[in-house]
């Protein structure tokens, strides 16, 4: 249940072209065919008392409240599980139903403790409310009998509490986590009074299937599931509608607060990304935002052996200006630069991106995009002519075969996952191209058609072998071809030639040719074919290819411009799309323009005063190259954890090191604040005002809960400390920022608060074309015109498994942590993930010797690292997994310098490695004092 | 970084194999519009050099590439 309720129709809405006139008390009424006689009452502002029926959830009929009668029909049906039909004349209210309700009332009361004063739910109960809708005035049956009132609670999960002494077994809860989430963790154990609800035989919500999404909780009409917040805090007392900062769905949310504590999070029914739902994450995880190890003060020192002294925001603003401003007398212009995150709002990215351009004077500015998704944005606008997915999550509702690649949805994008799950229950078929057998290949209500488990590094062999099946079976769509694609023919005998077939790239990938040629003609004979790919796509040496390559593979099947198709990256941080479209990349303006475009340049420059560079300027890794050489000396890093985040970490400490300015904002000391001489404490989302940017193009309001506690802005302290720097940039509220953005970016002309406020949220394209913004892009033709097929070539990458490396290291998430964990790690979440460790097959352990839970070495040609090692047959052999959660592991001490050739995206998912026992180290203990008798199998596994 | 290929000499390399499909010199003219798009003005001086040096281990599409960027 919600605290400041929206309302409930009480079933979900059948959307459909017929409809169907009825009368529900006299009140006529008209609704679309299939809508129950409950939410037709609703839809007339008759609410019918409820208890199992609540409109995120298909009807149940069992709680038997929501009776009415209806002319000339016998007996008393369930509104809920009825539906309307023509004519049809519904009474609400009579004696004999009202008479019916009280019965059923008096029997669930009779079965509950009527501890309502005391209960965390007080005023928040539909069991409460409803004992008072139906006039409930006696219980006859007595509190004597046989009762649930001592059932056990289980308090096992961090975030929420199972009384089951309050359940009512209306099994909304397990309705939820079918039907919203696709878990499948809650069943209804026993029957008629001994039905109980129960997560798994006999465990606990921790030791269960349960993923902690929170569904159950806020479909349960009672306080049987209760957030343990409300427990502690009590009922929250209004909310704000905001936007989830963590992955790149962009969920809607209210957060309830109590004066101006947070209470709760609770998914907004009409956040169009996320439609009442949401993951662990979004819903529980914000308790970093009020830790401790948060910093409030700026501060300064001169070396990083220093200790840090805590200063006004004054001076820290003025060392910043100064400081930069030396370093550029020195060294010349070009040796400063910033990097923006994709945690950031929109607002505060391009502010970042102007202070760069028009105080710094120069174009050294990327956004840790460069890191994740910046083959997408290279891919799509070569091929499509946009940097951005075509569809909003919406569509895949109309997906008849799913294809995902690279991506683990259920982990990284929770909520979409959820309602991928849900086409995929009622019959699309999936298609997973993944080294890992990730969740989503087998999961309750769901198996992957095909399962293509290739070997890491060789994506583009087998999008192209794919595309080659397309071509020579005659599978391509002539007519889409001919109409909106060029360059098609010289493509054409490209993929055609038959070292592109599966047969002849079957060794190399380690994909059965069969499988392949089936999956292949699976995607292309869909009547809608849609791919959606993540990290496991773009953080390739080849990343760019291959999103060109599912670009070519997309349009060769017509599968562009429609509900259910398309090619859609899965961005990995809450704005990592809207990063990339302020302009903060060392190539692009603002809107994807190249910063050699003079009438481009004219734009900003009229606006802003001053010249902008029409040379491109310094990305994240030639940043650290240029440090390294010493012609780069001060960098500001807005709200990012380089010294984690970024590969080959050894290089990267030394590029810090070498640096005579470092100034971090954040909201923590993260692992890069050790080498920075300027720390400026950031400001929580809950503190924001702004816009982030989803994945689908949709900007979402992020709307600020209270003050920041920082006493300022992110975006005023960078626009002062670019005024100290001699170009004054003021803005009075972040609208303003908003409306500047609108003014110089053809996409987002149409934009402003306003607009958001009003409509909620919008997806980009938002301009005069299209005032409400575009769901679906190049619909009637590609924003370049003509999509363009472009030859893929696979080009091997240059790290490959040798005789001292001979295991290849893939890299990954998990649902519960996020990105580096900063975040995440100071939440509850750690329940679930306390360590990152190493997935190895059983094969590989083997023959080292290692059994599940040893600690183990990693070692790659550039660093080595020791975790746990966790046997699993998800990869292939050779093949080794891990996440990057947690500093003290540090995955990326052993990832390299290599990258994607056309963006230097890194490649991450390809590292060539050995795993060893680990020698015991003293603060190990006992826990591996197998370590030493085993080190001889070590050497000779060597 | 010892042992390691200068980042400009990798990066370039990188961009020729995967370029050096287009026919005749649409090739070069390529591998030369993406460094000039994409690389700071730095890094296109410290690959310059290279060549100037002798090229060493330099992809000839990057060494022809570099006489259209001069
Ligand atoms: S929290 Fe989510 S996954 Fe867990 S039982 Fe509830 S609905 Fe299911
Ligand atoms: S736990 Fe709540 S939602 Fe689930 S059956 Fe009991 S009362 Fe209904
Ligand atoms: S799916 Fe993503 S955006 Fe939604 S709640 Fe979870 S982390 Fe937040
Ligand atoms: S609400 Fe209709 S039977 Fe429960």
């Amino acid at each position: 249940m919600t605290l400041l309720k929206e309302p409930d129709f009480g079933t979900p809405e059948r959307p459909g072209p017929a409809t169907v006139s009825v009368e529900v008390d006299g009140m006529p009424v008209t609704v679309p065919e299939g809508t129950s006689v409950m939410r037709a009452a609703a839809l007339a502002g008759i609410d019918i008392p409820k208890l199992c029926a609540t409109d995120s959830l298909e009807p149940f009929g069992s709680c038997r409240l929501c009776v009415v009668e209806i002319d000339g029909r016998r007996g008393t049906p369930a509104s809920c599980t009825t539906p309307v039909a023509a004519g049809m004349s519904v009474r609400t209210q009579t004696p004999k139903v009202e008479k019916l309700r009280q019965g059923v009332m008096e029997l669930y009361i009779s079965d509950h403790p009527l501890d309502c004063l005391t209960c965390p739910a007080n005023g928040d109960c539909e069991l409460q409310d409803m004992a008072g809708v139906v006039g409930l005035r006696q219980v006859r049956y007595g509190y004597e009998g046989e009762n649930h009132l001592d059932a056990e609670k289980d308090t096992s999960n961090p975030y929420f509490d199972f009384d089951a002494s309050k359940c009512i077994a209306c099994s909304r809860c397990v309705r939820a986590c079918g039907e919203v989430q696709g878990t499948f963790a809650l069943t209804i154990e026993g029957r008629g009074f001994d039905s109980k609800v129960s997560a798994g035989a006999g465990e606990t919500f921790m030791e269960s299937e349960c993923v902690s999404c929170g569904a159950c909780v806020q479909a349960c009409p009672t306080s049987t599931l209760q957030e343990k917040s409300v427990v502690e805090l009590g009922m929250p007392t209004r909310s704000v509608i905001t936007t989830c900062a963590y992955c790149g769905v962009g969920c809607s949310f209210k957060a309830e607060l109590r004066g101006d504590e947070l209470v709760r999070m609770v998914p907004h029914k009409d956040g169009g990304a996320n439609e009442g739902h949401s993951c662990v994450k979004g819903r529980f995880a914000f308790g970093y935002a009020s830790h401790p190890d948060r910093m409030l003060k700026p501060m300064v020192r001169e070396k990083i052996t220093d200790p840090w002294r805590e200063v006004e925001w004054d001076e820290a603003i003025g060392t910043v200006a100064r400081r930069m401003r030396e370093l550029q007398q020195q060294y010349g212009s070009g040796a400063i630069g910033a990097i923006t995150s994709s945690r950031c709002t929109n607002e505060e990215v391009y502010v970042v991106q102007k202070m760069v351009r028009a105080a710094f004077g120069n174009n050294n500015v990327d956004t840790c995009a460069r890191v994740c998704h910046s083959p997408t944005g290279y891919g799509l606008k070569q091929t499509f002519g946009e940097s951005a997915g075509t569809q909003d999550f919406r569509s895949v509702a109309e997906a008849d075969v799913i294809m995902v690649i690279g991506a683990n949805p259920t982990d990284g994008h929770p909520v979409f996952a959820s309602r991928m799950k849900r086409r995929l229950r009622e019959g699309a078929k999936l298609i997973v191209v993944d080294p890992r057998r990730i969740d989503l290949v087998r999961s309750p209500h769901v198996q992957a058609e095909h399962h293509l488990q290739l070997r890491p590094s060789t994506n583009v062999a087998v999008v192209n072998a794919m595309a080659h099946v397309v071509v020579t079976e005659g599978l391509v769509d002539r007519a889409f071809v001919d109409e909106r694609c060029e360059d098609f023919d010289g493509w054409e005998e490209f993929i055609a030639r038959p070292e592109n077939s599966p047969e002849a790239t079957e060794e190399l990938t380690g994909v059965p040719a069969e499988e392949l040629r089936a999956a292949a003609r699976l995607y292309a004979q869909a009547p809608n074919g849609a791919i959606y790919y993540g990290l496991g796509v773009t953080e390739h040496s080849q990343g760019s290819t291959m999103v060109m390559g599912m670009a070519n593979l997309a349009m060769a099947c017509g599968n562009i411009g429609r509900d259910g198709v398309g090619v859609n990256p899965l961005r990995g941080q809450n704005n990592v799309q809207g990063s990339c479209d302020m302009g903060s990349f060392p190539h692009e303006l603002p809107g994807y323009r190249h910063v050699s475009d003079d009438a481009v340049r004219t734009v900003f420059e009229n606006l802003w005063g001053g010249t902008i560079l029409a040379e491109p300027g310094l990305r994240i890794p030639n940043m650290f190259d240029a440090a390294i050489d010493g012609t780069f000396r001060g960098l500001f890093v807005h709200g990012e954890d380089i010294a984690q985040s970024d590969p080959n970490l050894k290089h990267v400490t030394a590029a810090l090191e070498a640096m005579e300015l470092v100034v971090v904002q954040d909201l923590f000391l993260n692992e890069t604040a050790k080498f920075a001489h300027v720390f400026l404490p950031g400001a929580s989302f809950l503190e924001k005002d702004g816009t982030f940017t989803n994945a689908e193009r949709r900007i979402n309001r992020v709307r600020a809960v209270m003050k920041p506690k920082t006493g300022k802005h992110e975006w005023q302290i960078v626009s002062e400390i670019a005024t100290a720097m001699g170009h004054p940039m003021s803005y009075g509220h972040p609208s303003e920022i908003m409306d500047e953005i609108a003014q110089v970016t053809p996409t987002f002309t149409g934009v402003s608060f306003q607009l958001l406020d009003k409509l909620g949220s919008v997806q980009w394209p938002c301009n005069e074309e299209a005032p409400e913004g575009t769901p679906i892009m190049h619909v009637d033709e590609f924003v370049r015109g003509k999509g363009r097929f472009v030859v893929t070539t696979f080009v091997p990458t240059a790290e490959r498994s040798t005789r001292r490396f001979p295991l290849i290291l893939t890299t990954g998430r998990i649902l519960s942590q996020y990105n580096v964990g900063a975040q995440t790690r100071r939440t509850g979440n750690v329940a679930w993930h306390p360590e990152d460790v190493l997935e190895l097959h059983p094969h590989d352990a083997e023959v080292r010797g290692i059994v599940d839970g040893d600690m183990v070495t990693l070692a790659s040609r550039v660093g080595e690292t020791r975790l746990k090692a966790e046997i699993s047959d998800r990869m292939p052999p050779g093949v080794v997994y891990t996440t990057f959660h947690h500093p003290v592991t540090g995955a990326n001490v052993v990832t390299t310098e290599n990258s994607d050739w056309a963006t230097n995206c890194p490649e991450y998912k390809v590292t060539a490695v050995q795993v060893g026992l680990a020698r015991p180290r003293r603060d190990d203990g006992a826990e591996n004092d197998r370590g030493r008798e085993r080190d001889e199998l070590l050497t000779v596994v060597d | 970084m010892a042992g390691a290929v200068p980042a400009e000499r990798r990066m370039a390399n990188d961009i020729a194999a995967n370029l050096v499909h287009l026919p005749g010199a649409s090739a070069a003219e390529a591998v030369a519009g993406h460094i000039g798009r994409f690389w700071d003005p730095r890094m296109r001086t410290r690959l310059f050099d290279f060549v100037d040096a002798g090229a060493d281990g330099l992809d000839p599409l990057v060494v022809e590439a570099v006489k259209l960027l001069r």
